[in-house]
C-alpha cells in the first residue's frame, strides 16, 4: 500500500515506513542508555552472557510495544485535504478530528532528522496565525517526501495573494561559508565548552569512574600549578566550545537557501536535520535584526522574521524557526532584510534618540551593578580575609569604566522612528535589536511607568502584535514624544484616551 | 518567634487595610466603542489599549470569594502573547452587560484578528 493510497472520500494515510522508523530510533536510544547500564554492571563481577541476554531481551521487547503502539497510530490516523479544510482525524480508543480552514494556514514547516531522511520520509507541520491554543497546529508526522512537497505547494499556492506578486521572485540568499566565522562568537560557545566537561563527567559517572579521571588528569598535568590547570581547562573548554559551534553552524545552516516562491517567503537548511519552511507573505509583520555584541564589532547581524503563527518554542526543536539569515555580514543583512520586507524600512529609518534621563538611567543601572558586586565581596572580605578586599577594588577599577562604557552604548542604541509602513524601534546593547513592525500589524499597546521614569518624565512604550513574542518595546521613551509616536504610529487608537494637547498629565487624568 | 509574628503583623495588617483601598483609588478602566483601556499600579502604573477589532475572546470569571461579594473579573484577550487585558473586581451586573457588549462589537468585526 502506497502513502498517497486513498481510503473513502479522499482520506489518506500516513506513510507506514513510520513504523520502522520509530522501532529503530527507539532500540537506538534504549542500546545507547543500556550499554552503560551493562559495563557498570559488569564491575561488579557477574558473568557477561545472561546480562547481555537481558539487556537486549528489554531492547527488544520495548521497541515490540513501540512498533504497536505507532502501527496502531498509522493504522488509525488519516487526513485529508478538501476544497476548505484540512482535516486530521485519530479513531482509536481515543476519538480526535482535528479541522482547520485551509485559508487559515499560514505556514508550512517540513521537518526530518536523519532518520527519516534515510526512509525518504518528512515531517509536515501546518501552523495557523493563532498561538494561544496549542490546537492551531496540525502535525502529519510523517509521510513521503513528495508527498509533503506537493502538500506544501498545494497549501499555500492559494495564497499568492496580488499584494504579494509585486515582490520579484527567485533567490534572497544562500549560505556563504565565509559567514562561518561569525558562528563561535556567540553565547553558545562557552555553554558547548561547559556542556562537554558535563558529558565526561556524566560518563565517567556511568562507569563510576569519576575518581579515577581526576586521578589522571592529575597524573598527566603534575608539573602543572592549580592555577595552570584552571586555565588548561578553560582553554580546553573555550576550544571544544569553538569546535562544538562550528559543527552546529554546519548542522543548521548547510544548504541554507532563502528563497521566494509565489510570493511566500522558503527557507531551506540543515545538513542532518533539515527543514524546510515557508511562510505566507501576508503573515509577515516585520523583521528584527539582531547584532549580537561581539558579532556587532565584525559589522555582522542575524535577521529574524516576524510573523503570525510562528510558534516561539517548540519542545522538539533546538534551532528557532523565526531565523531566516545566520549572522552574515551587514550589508548581506540589509539586503535580505529589505528584501523580506518589502522596505528599507529596518535599516533606512532615521531613528529619534531618546532623552538625555534615559542615559543617566543606564550610567546608573552600570554603576549600582558594579557597586552591588564590588560592595558583597569587600563585606566578605572584611569578614573573610583581605585577598576579597582586593579583589574588590580591582574590579571596581576595571569594571566602572566597562560599565559606563556599556551604559553610553546601551543609550546610544536606543532609537525610534516611523517609516511609511512600518515603526522601528532599537534596543540593546548585549544584543542591539532593531525592530522593524509593521504599522497595521499593531494590536495594541502598554505603556509602563516605574516611579524613577515618572520622575525623569519617561516610560516604556510597548506595541502588541500577534505575532513572535506578542509585543516589541520602546524604552525610556519621552513621555510626550512617545505618546505622540505612538498617535501616529496607528491613527486613531490611542487617540480617545489623550488630550488634544498631550501634556505631561495627559495619561493620568480622566479620558473624555 | 513571637517577634517575628509581631513584625510580620505590623506590616500586614496596615497593608491589607491599605491595599485595596489604594487599588481601588489608582485603578481605571474605560471601554469605549472603538478600544478596551485599563490603567493599574501606583508607583508602577500601567496602561493597556487594545481596539475592539483585535479582540478575540472575552472571558469572566468569578472565584467564591467574588461571588459572596457580587463581584467578577473580565479578561479580554487578544492575538498578542504578551497578554491580556484584565479587569478586576466589577460589580456582576456591570461585567456581563460589558461582556455582552463587547462580544457584540467583536461579532461584528470581521477577520482574524490578527
Amino acid at each position: 500500500m502506497s502513502a498517497v493510497s486513498a481510503t473513502d472520500e479522499g482520506w489518506r494515510r500516513l506513510h507506514p515506513r513510520t513504523v520502522v522508523v520509530t522501532v529503530l530510533s527507539v532500540a537506538g536510544i534504549l542500546a545507547g542508555v543500556a550499554i552503560p547500564i551493562v559495563i557498570g554492571v559488569l564491575d561488579d563481577g557477574d558473568a557477561l552472557l545472561p546480562i547481555l541476554l537481558i539487556a537486549i531481551a528489554g531492547i527488544v521487547v520495548v521497541s515490540a510495544v513501540a512498533a504497536f503502539v505507532d502501527l496502531m497510530r498509522y493504522r488509525y490516523t488519516t487526513y485529508r485535504v478538501t476544497d476548505e479544510r484540512i482535516e486530521l482525524r485519530y479513531a482509536w480508543v481515543l476519538h480526535k478530528t482535528r479541522s482547520v480552514p485551509r485559508e487559515r494556514v499560514r505556514t508550512v514547516d517540513l521537518t526530518a532528522n536523519p532518520l527519516q531522511r534515510v526512509f525518504g520520509l518528512a515531517k509536515v507541520k501546518i501552523g495557523t496565525g493563532q498561538q494561544t491554543t496549542d490546537s492551531s497546529q496540525l502535525t502529519l508526522d510523517p509521510v513521503d517526501k513528495a508527498v509533503a512537497e506537493e502538500l506544501r505547494g498545494l497549501l499555500l499556492r492559494r495564497a499568492a495573494a496580488p499584494a504579494a506578486e509585486r515582490q520579484t521572485p527567485g533567490e534572497i540568499a544562500r549560505l556563504d561559508w565565509r559567514w562561518i566565522r561569525y558562528a563561535p562568537i556567540s553565547v553558545t560557545t562557552p555553554i558547548l565548552g561547559a556542556a562537554a566537561f558535563g558529558a565526561i563527567m556524566q560518563v565517567a559517572d556511568w562507569f563510576n569512574a569519576q575518581g579515577a579521571l581526576f586521578r589522571l588528569v592529575r597524573y598527566l598535568f603534575e608539573d602543572l600549578s592549580v592555577v595552570g590547570l584552571v586555565v588548561g581547562v578553560v582553554v580546553v573548554g573555550v576550544v571544544v566550545g569553538i569546535v562544538g559551534s562550528l559543527g552546529l553552524f554546519v548542522e543548521m545552516w548547510f544548504r541554507y537557501r532563502l528563497t521566494r516562491e509565489d510570493g511566500n517567503l522558503v527557507m531551506n537548511r540543515g545538513l542532518l536535520n533539515t527543514r524546510s519552511l515557508t511562510l505566507e507573505q501576508r503573515r509577515l509583520r516585520g523583521v528584527e535584526l539582531v547584532e549580537g555584541l561581539g558579532v556587532r564589532l565584525m559589522h555582522a547581524a542575524r535577521v529574524d522574521v516576524i510573523a503570525t503563527g510562528m510558534s516561539q518554542k517548540s519542545d522538539d526543536e533546538k534551532t528557532d524557526p523565526k531565523t531566516v539569515l545566520p549572522a552574515a555580514p551587514f550589508e548581506v543583512a540589509r539586503r535580505v532584510a529589505t528584501e523580506v520586507l518589502g522596505s528599507p524600512a529596518a535599516t533606512a529609518t532615521e531613528l529619534v534618540a531618546h532623552p538625555r534621563a534615559a542615559r543617566g538611567r543606564r550610567i546608573r543601572w552600570g554603576l549600582f551593578a558594579v557597586a552591588g558586586l564590588a560592595g558583597t565581596l569587600a563585606v566578605l572580605g572584611l569578614l573573610l580575609t583581605t585577598v576579597l578586599l582586593h579583589l574588590a577594588w580591582i574590579l571596581a577599577v576595571v569594571l566602572t569604566p566597562v560599565a559606563v562604557l556599556l551604559a553610553l552604548e546601551a543609550y546610544r542604541n536606543l532609537g525610534h522612528g516611523l517609516a511609511t509602513d512600518h515603526l522601528v524601534t532599537r534596543h540593546g546593547v548585549g544584543a542591539r535589536r532593531t525592530v522593524a513592525l509593521l504599522r497595521t500589524g499593531v494590536i495594541g499597546w502598554t505603556i509602563t511607568r516605574s516611579p524613577f521614569q515618572r520622575r525623569a518624565g519617561l516610560m516604556n512604550l510597548h506595541a502588541t502584535t500577534a505575532a513572535n513574542k506578542g509585543a516589541y518595546p520602546v524604552y525610556d521613551v519621552d513621555e510626550v514624544a512617545g505618546l505622540r509616536f505612538a498617535d501616529a504610529a496607528v491613527p486613531g487608537l490611542l487617540a480617545p484616551f489623550l488630550e488634544p494637547a498631550p501634556t505631561v498629565s495627559a495619561l493620568s487624568a480622566p479620558p473624555r | 518567634l513571637l517577634l517575628a509574628l509581631g513584625v510580620v503583623m505590623v506590616i500586614a495588617i496596615p497593608y491589607t487595610i491599605v491595599m485595596p483601598l489604594w487599588r481601588y483609588r489608582v485603578h481605571r478602566w474605560e471601554v469605549t466603542d472603538d478600544a478596551v483601556y485599563t490603567r493599574t499600579g501606583w508607583l508602577w502604573q500601567e496602561w493597556r489599549i487594545a481596539p475592539m477589532s483585535r479582540i478575540q475572546t472575552v472571558d469572566t470569571a468569578r472565584g467564591p470569594l467574588e461571588q459572596a461579594f457580587r463581584l467578577s473579573s473580565v479578561t479580554v484577550t487578544t492575538a498578542s502573547a504578551a497578554g491580556p487585558i484584565k479587569i478586576k473586581g466589577l460589580d456582576h451586573e456591570l461585567a456581563a452587560d460589558l461582556v455582552e457588549r463587547l462580544t457584540e462589537v467583536t461579532q461584528a468585526n470581521k477577520g482574524d484578528a490578527t
